[in-house]
């Protein structure tokens, strides 16, 4: 199989593949959280759950004191990570390129001089993280196969699209196709694995905000 | 069926330095080949045609270069353009065919291109032509003396 | 174009390139300049001008067996756009192209018995020039004087010193080998494997990549050095992308986005187009077209990828590289339709159970435990 056939199927059939896998997987385990519902709470409800629920998506983003103090490193390599993520996915104009065919919508580009620098801002985030796991002890002894396999599919896409806008290591046709290849395996692990924060954070977020305004107190 | 062609089609391009960046290193280029051509006695041809420019990018560069004292036209397997820049040492040589394409443009930095020079192997045809035919004009003469007399 | 078929190869195999030149009364000075428009034809330094005057001097002009087969012969009409002036017209007074079916004026019998006598008595020395596809589903699909494509092919290649694969219907099936395939069609590296084989690919190719690979074999006697899918680094070796002078629009995120509006006007980058310009390796973007005046990008109209294998199959070409060449909207619908009818039923088997146990849970009391 030569560049351009391998070129041809990751943005053919590999994306077919992957798409079904991935949208398939995360309706169902969504669709499994919510049918398996909640217990019934027989107390009387003293405030709110909706809005509680709702305000705390957004306010869980902003680590408390302690929790800064703690985990300083987890929380600024987090922000630096998430950021870097969103931002070159969402805004990067051949990814807005992609989303408007398949979705319709499209929205303006960042400058690209700017997703690029964040893209490395990603790349040595992921790497400081990796690092610190494997040498504290305590994270080390945590740390499991899903976790390192969890990291390498959301590095690859980000290393892989860096070298593929640059035009190094492989050539064009190549290094494009594993950039698309390495994004269809993130998604056919994502829904398999803890990589289903994605979606269900929003959830667990809610969740912790609602018992706490159904209980009348601040979450 | 009538073809009509309106000559008069006007092509708004608006080029800038900003395109390629390719203008000013080449001059650049050009400039450290002088230095070669003053400190050394090296000549340097840069092909044009292997550099990548925006439309309207050569002529910017052609117009930055000007045209000098010396022109010569060369008309050998079609017609060859040969001019000093208003830069000393700096010419250009365009190559063109039978029917007026351009097939090669290179910017020579040199004392004089190759292509102007008289070539030896020329030289020395040319010595023999002359040779052969001052010789014939000479047999001719002795004919014609010795007809007469 | 001539081509004498009177008078066979014999007679012109021993005369050098030079002796050519000189008996069209061609002095010196116009052998170097023909040198230099050569270099810079084959995509050669300047620099290189003493070593090529060097080498055609002492150059035997070779015999040229061309063979076409499944093509729209726009190969062999880039080529003769390529020699409409005196030097190129010189290159082909140097090669003796014995069997050209576009060219030759001989045509049945004669014109195989040309290529016959060509064969033998320049065994193992001719050069043989391909271009268009070869049928292997049923040999009927493209013949030639009834011989098969096919068997012309291996027949004539068994004797020759090269082959070079002109377009991308040789180099890699192009237009015939598109998506279904109906006819079988191979490339010429697919069947011959024992013979060097150059790769011209591009549909069609620069004219003047065509003539500069044909001069650097006859200048050099050797075949140009070759990427990995064959093809002379000399003229395939940057990508469009690499060498477009819209370049510098990429870089910076300035897209046409449709073919008239204000992004087109001023030049900007065509990817969104569906320009294949990053994937596509060919010399457009600095040797151009028509002698230089300009190539599809310039002219506004995105890179096709005609000079990469399946560019046929690459999805459309007005989508850009970054989208699907399938209807992902159609799959991910479908699969979300049938996920939620999954998750349905999974869900509520799960809720089943959870409601089977909680009902089956059994209450222990303080006698239980005394028992």
């Amino acid at each position: 199989m030569n560049e351009i056939d391998f070129l041809n199927w990751v943005r053919g059939t590999g994306l077919q593949i992957a798409t079904i896998i991935f949208v398939a997987g995360v309706i169902i385990r969504i669709l499994e959280i919510f049918l398996l519902g909640r217990k019934a709470n027989l107390a009387e409800a003293k405030g709110s759950e909706m809005k509680s629920g709702l305000r705390t998506i957004i306010t869980r983003s902003v680590p408390l004191k302690t929790t800064f103090q703690r985990s300083a490193l987890t929380v600024v390599t987090g922000f630096f990570l998430h950021i870097s993520l969103f931002v070159v996915i969402v805004f990067f104009a051949p990814h807005i390129f992609f989303f408007k065919d398949v979705t319709g919508l499209y929205w303006p580009a960042l400058p690209t001089q700017i997703v690029d620098a964040l893209t490395v801002i990603g790349i040595i985030t992921l790497l400081v993280i990796l690092i610190r796991r494997m040498n504290d002890k305590v994270l080390r002894f945590l740390t499991n196969g899903e976790d390192l396999l969890v990291w390498f599919v959301t590095f690859a896409p980000l290393i892989t699209g860096y070298l593929a806008f640059h035009r190094t290591i492989l050539s064009g046709p190549t290094m494009i196709g594993i950039h698309i290849l390495s994004v269809e395996l993130l998604m056919v692990v994502l829904p398999f694995t803890k990589l289903m924060h994605v979606f269900t954070v929003f959830l667990s977020r809610w969740y912790g905000g609602a018992i706490s305004g159904y209980r009348g107190v601040q979450s | 069926m009538k073809q009509t062609i309106d000559n008069s089609i006007q092509f708004n391009i608006q080029t800038s330095d900003q395109l390629t960046r390719n203008v000013t290193p080449l001059l650049h280029e050009v400039k450290h080949a002088l230095e070669n051509l003053i400190n050394n006695n090296q000549t340097t041809m840069i092909d044009l045609r292997s550099i990548p420019l925006a439309p309207g990018e050569e002529d910017t560069i052609l117009n930055s270069l000007g045209c000098g004292e010396v022109q010569a036209e060369l008309n050998a397997l079609g017609l060859s353009e040969i001019y000093e820049t208003t830069y000393a040492g700096v010419w250009i040589v365009s190559h063109f065919n039978d029917h007026n394409e351009l097939i090669g443009r290179f910017i020579e930095i040199t004392t004089m291109p190759e292509i102007l020079r008289s070539q030896d192997e020329d030289i020395l045809n040319a010595y023999h032509r002359l040779n052969e035919g001052l010789d014939d004009n000479q047999q001719t003469k002795e004919s014609m003396v010795e007809k007469v007399s | 174009m001539t081509n004498d078929n009177s008078t066979l190869t014999s007679k012109n195999d021993h005369a050098s390139l030079v002796d050519t030149l000189a008996s069209h009364g061609v002095s010196r000075r116009s052998f170097m300049k023909f040198c230099a428009a050569t270099a810079s034809m084959m995509a050669l330094s300047p620099s290189m001008v003493p070593a090529i005057a060097a080498a055609l001097e002492n150059a035997r002009k070779p015999s040229v067996i061309w063979l076409s087969f499944q093509e729209c012969t726009g190969c062999t009409e880039s080529l003769t756009r390529a020699h409409t002036g005196t030097i190129e017209n010189l290159i082909f007074d140097a090669i003796s192209l014995d069997y050209h079916h576009t060219l030759q004026a001989a045509a049945g019998h004669g014109a195989e018995e040309a290529r016959m006598i060509a064969m033998e008595e320049n065994h193992g020395k001719y050069l043989l020039v391909v271009d268009g596809s070869i049928p292997l589903d049923n040999p009927g699909y493209s013949t030639i004087a009834g011989i098969s494509n096919y068997d012309m092919l291996m027949e004539t290649a068994s004797g020759a010193a090269a082959i070079i694969a002109v377009g991308t219907c040789a180099t890699y099936g192009g237009i015939p080998h598109a998506n279904p395939n109906p006819t079988g069609a191979v490339s010429v590296g697919d069947l011959i494997k024992d013979k060097p084989i150059i790769n011209v690919p591009g549909c069609p190719p620069i004219p003047v990549v065509i003539t500069g690979v044909l001069t650097h074999f006859l200048t050099f006697g050797s075949i140009p050095e070759l990427d990995h899918l064959g093809r002379p680094k000399v003229f395939y070796g940057q990508s469009i992308h690499d060498r477009c002078y819209r370049r510098p629009f990429y870089d910076q995120g300035l897209f046409a986005e449709t073919f008239d509006d204000e992004g087109a006007k001023k030049g900007w980058c065509l990817y969104k187009l569906g320009c294949k310009g990053p994937t596509t390796y060919n010399a457009c973007a600095t040797t151009k077209w028509n002698n230089g005046t300009s190539f599809p990008i310039e002219s506004g109209h995105p890179c096709l990828g005609c000079s990469e294998p399946d560019f046929w199959d690459g999805g459309s070409f007005y989508k850009s590289l970054s989208m699907p060449t399938e209807n992902l909207t159609k799959t991910a619908v479908y699969a979300a339709a049938g996920a939620v009818a999954a998750g349905l039923v999974v869900g509520t088997a799960n809720k089943m159970k959870k409601s089977k146990v909680a009902a089956s849970h059994e209450r222990m009391t303080i006698d239980d435990l005394e028992k």
